[in-house]
């Protein structure tokens, strides 16, 4: 009994038993090791620059790049540089992959929701939804989309057409595109100041309503300055309008607007897997919304949509917003499979065709890695701070 | 105690890694075989049979280094690489070097840090289209949907091409040959282009191979042939007269039927390719009788030529360029002296 207290003595005296002490080595040892790490990366990679005499650098990207891109959102054409090229990828992974995010959110949503169905049907279908899409690789999607669906539809000489004008063909969907003349710029000036103001009254009309209790009808002035008001300047204008038809000559249709076929089977691939996970997230999030919750909600009288659109989504979307960024991430990053099925994003184009032929693997590979991390921190910071705002509030 | 010695592992295995810069030849030899970079499956050149034994031209070339350093053929691990991974797989060391229908180029040769060892095939690119869509010639083509491969010559021959003749296209760009191929005949190209040898071997692949024609415009010069990278001389040399090697030995008549007759030659150039004379193969660090193990265990160029490409494989593709000088082609390899 009486020698406890001395052999406590003991172990107190011992400094590297202190907590404090302890985990500050263990920190400096590993950032040691990390630091380590990459001193001999560094050297190695140093040291097989110099002996294979690989030109460093980053004045690749001035060079004309020689090769085309079957979808470009900017103009480009075999003389433009490698910084085109670039941008040309990147810009088409941002498009798939925001519109990717759109549908998802949106099929998730209905299948979330619908899953909770009173309705039996509703429910198994979206239940199987679920099972299905989840548990089948999203390279085999993709692959399916492309190659089964997409890839089966006739040739251009045989495409499927609607209303005479819109044709659907192995080659992709085409339709007319609208061509405006001078003053368009102008309307759609208008239109974007528009958007903005009725955000803007919107959001003082809610403040308002929140302080007095008294709800302001917005939506007429909305559609004013939205819808009227560019009208009214498009007609005063005159802004002329044609309308460029696709065309079949030769082989394939010339004009129109087109969307790729490796774009298509993409985006669908993209948003109905994702939708899959999003539909458990938002089914998990209205099911941890309490019971008592709707009851008491109910009990004051609210109507069903009422009692969904104030009471269970704002509760529910707490439980739903971080699960949803990190799906939201990795159709991001998933949006590089596109490479297998010939769509120009990033990856193909610049970590691919401009990797390979200038051969600068360190400098593509990080720029590359660079932007993905940017972008995935950039959708992380937008989801945090509406994470935030829809946080519960204490009062 | 244990965390220290896993630092000082850890340390060890960096700093060796960067020390590791000795010589190809020796690190093959350590290793006990050689890594050999090759097409993922591109009949003729290199693809596994339904047993995972690897045949083609690209691949016999690496496994006549395996039987001149080891005197066994088998002693080779192949890695198939896609045309877009072929150059950091050789950059990074993963691969001792590219024997994959790889195109010499300038930039490939320089920028990219690479020594090519010679041409092992004379090849050239061209356009294969469906029979149906009755076209002659390439200069047809405009607006056309191209398919292809990333990372390519012929990615960029194809831009040259449709650009200097004022032809509109749409060039699709897959990763593999097999995507390449299975995209256009699923319908999404009208025409698939890539050096004329591949065309061949990727029809193959299709259903209906009859239903589809090459056009008769060759549009580039693709010399493919072995690489290495920078920095290491004696293995560049190694690699380099192994396909002289092959290629003298044809021109001498030094095949795997005449080999042990030719043995017994006193002409002196065949005496000394044979190692009988001189000291032709310690000169690269090998043994003398380095080219008779390449002859019995692999055969000359004819012979790898003819059992994987021409008149004796499924391609039959004519030997055209490639026959011997003497024969009227361009295949010329320096003298052995
Ligand atoms: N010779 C050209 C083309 C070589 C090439 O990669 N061809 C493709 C097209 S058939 C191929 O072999 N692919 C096989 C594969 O990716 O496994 C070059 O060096 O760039």
């Amino acid at each position: 009994m009486t020698d406890v207290p001395v052999r406590r003595e003991k172990l107190k005296s011992s400094w590297i038993f202190r907590p404090g002490v302890r985990s500050a080595v263990i920190q400096i040892l590993l950032v040691a090791l990390v630091v380590l790490i990459g001193w001999f990366i560094y050297r190695t990679t140093r040291q097989n620059i110099i002996t294979q005499r690989i030109p460093i650098g980053f004045d690749f990207f001035w060079i004309e790049s020689g090769f085309s891109i079957s979808q470009t959102l900017i103009s480009f054409n075999e003389n433009n540089t490698y910084a085109r090229a670039f941008l040309v990828g990147l810009l088409n992974t941002l498009f798939v992959s925001a519109l990717g995010v759109l549908f998802a959110t949106v099929i998730g949503f209905l299948v979330g929701i619908g899953r909770l169905s009173q309705n039996w049907i509703i429910a198994r279908l979206c239940g199987g939804y679920v099972e299905l899409i989840r548990n089948l690789p999203l390279l085999f999607q993709i692959l399916f989309w492309y190659l089964a669906v997409l890839a089966a539809l006739p040739g251009p000489r045989q495409s499927f057409t609607f209303f005479g004008d819109i044709f659907i063909n192995n080659r992709g969907i085409l339709m007319p595109k609208p061509m405006f003349g001078d003053g368009i710029g102008i309307v759609a000036a208008v239109a974007a100041a528009g958007i903005l103001l009725s955000i803007v009254m919107t959001a003082l009309a809610r403040r308002y309503r929140v302080q007095t209790g008294t709800a302001l009808k917005t939506w007429p002035f909305s559609l004013l300055l939205i819808v009227v008001a560019p009208l009214f300047v498009f007609f005063f204008l005159k802004v002329g309008v044609t309308v460029d038809r696709p065309e079949l000559k030769g082989f394939n249709f010339n004009g129109g607007l087109r969307i790729i076929p490796e774009f298509l089977a993409l985006l669908i691939a993209l948003s109905t897997y994702t939708a899959g996970f999003i539909a458990e997230i938002v089914r998990a999030g209205i099911l941890a919304v309490p019971r008592g919750q709707t009851e008491a909600a109910r009990a004051l009288g609210l109507r069903r949509s009422k009692l969904l659109q104030l009471v269970v989504v704002p509760q529910a979307m707490r439980v739903i917003v971080p699960p949803l960024t990190s799906q939201y991430l990795n159709l991001f990053k998933n949006s590089s499979l596109a490479v297998s099925i010939g769509y120009p994003d990033l990856v193909s184009v610049f970590a691919g065709t401009t990797l390979n032929n200038t051969g600068q693997a360190i400098e593509i590979l990080g720029i590359t890695m660079l932007v993905y991390l940017v972008i995935s921190l950039v959708i992380s910071f937008v989801m945090n701070i509406y994470n935030r705002r829809i946080a519960l509030r204490e009062r | 105690m244990k965390r220290s010695t896993i630092l000082f592992s850890l340390a060890l295995t960096f700093a060796s890694a960067g020390a590791a810069q000795a010589a190809t030849l020796d690190d093959i030899k350590a290793r006990g075989s050689i890594l050999c970079g090759v097409s993922g499956g591109l009949a003729g050149f290199a693809q596994p049979d339904d047993k995972g034994n690897w045949n083609g031209i690209d691949v016999d070339f690496c496994r006549a280094l395996a039987a001149a350093i080891f005197n066994d053929p088998t002693k080779v691990k192949f890695l198939p690489l896609t045309a877009k991974d072929r150059f950091t797989a050789l950059q990074s060391r993963e691969v001792d070097l590219l024997s994959r229908n790889t195109t010499w180029t300038s930039s490939r040769d320089t920028q990219l840090g690479f020594n090519f060892a010679g041409v092992i095939y004379y090849d050239a690119q061209g356009f294969m289209v469906r029979k149906s869509a009755k076209v002659s010639s390439a200069l047809e083509l405009s607006n056309t949907t191209v398919c292809t491969q990333s990372g390519t010559t012929t990615q960029l021959n194809l831009a040259d091409y449709f650009r200097s003749n004022n032809m509109k296209y749409e060039a699709v760009v897959f990763n593999t040959a097999d995507e390449v191929i299975k995209a256009y005949e699923s319908g999404r190209c009208d025409v698939f282009t890539t050096d004329v040898s591949q065309i061949y071997a990727e029809r193959l692949k299709l259903a209906k191979p009859d239903e589809h024609m090459i056009l008769p415009e060759l549009i580039s010069k693709e010399p493919l042939g072995p690489l290495v990278r920078h920095g290491d001389d004696q293995w560049f040399d190694i690699v380099k007269w192994t396909l002289f090697a092959m290629l003298n030995a044809e021109e001498y008549d030094i095949s795997q039927k005449t080999l042990e007759q030719r043995l017994k030659s006193d002409r002196p150039d065949v005496k000394r390719l044979l190692g009988i004379e001189g000291n032709y193969g310690e000169q690269f660090g090998l043994t003398n009788d380095w080219i008779v193990r390449i002859i019995r265990h692999v055969g000359n160029y004819g012979e790898i030529y003819d059992r994987n490409v021409g008149e004796g494989s499924r391609l039959k593709i004519d030997r055209g360029l490639n026959k011997l000088w003497n024969k009227g082609g361009i295949q010329y390899a320096p003298p052995v002296r």
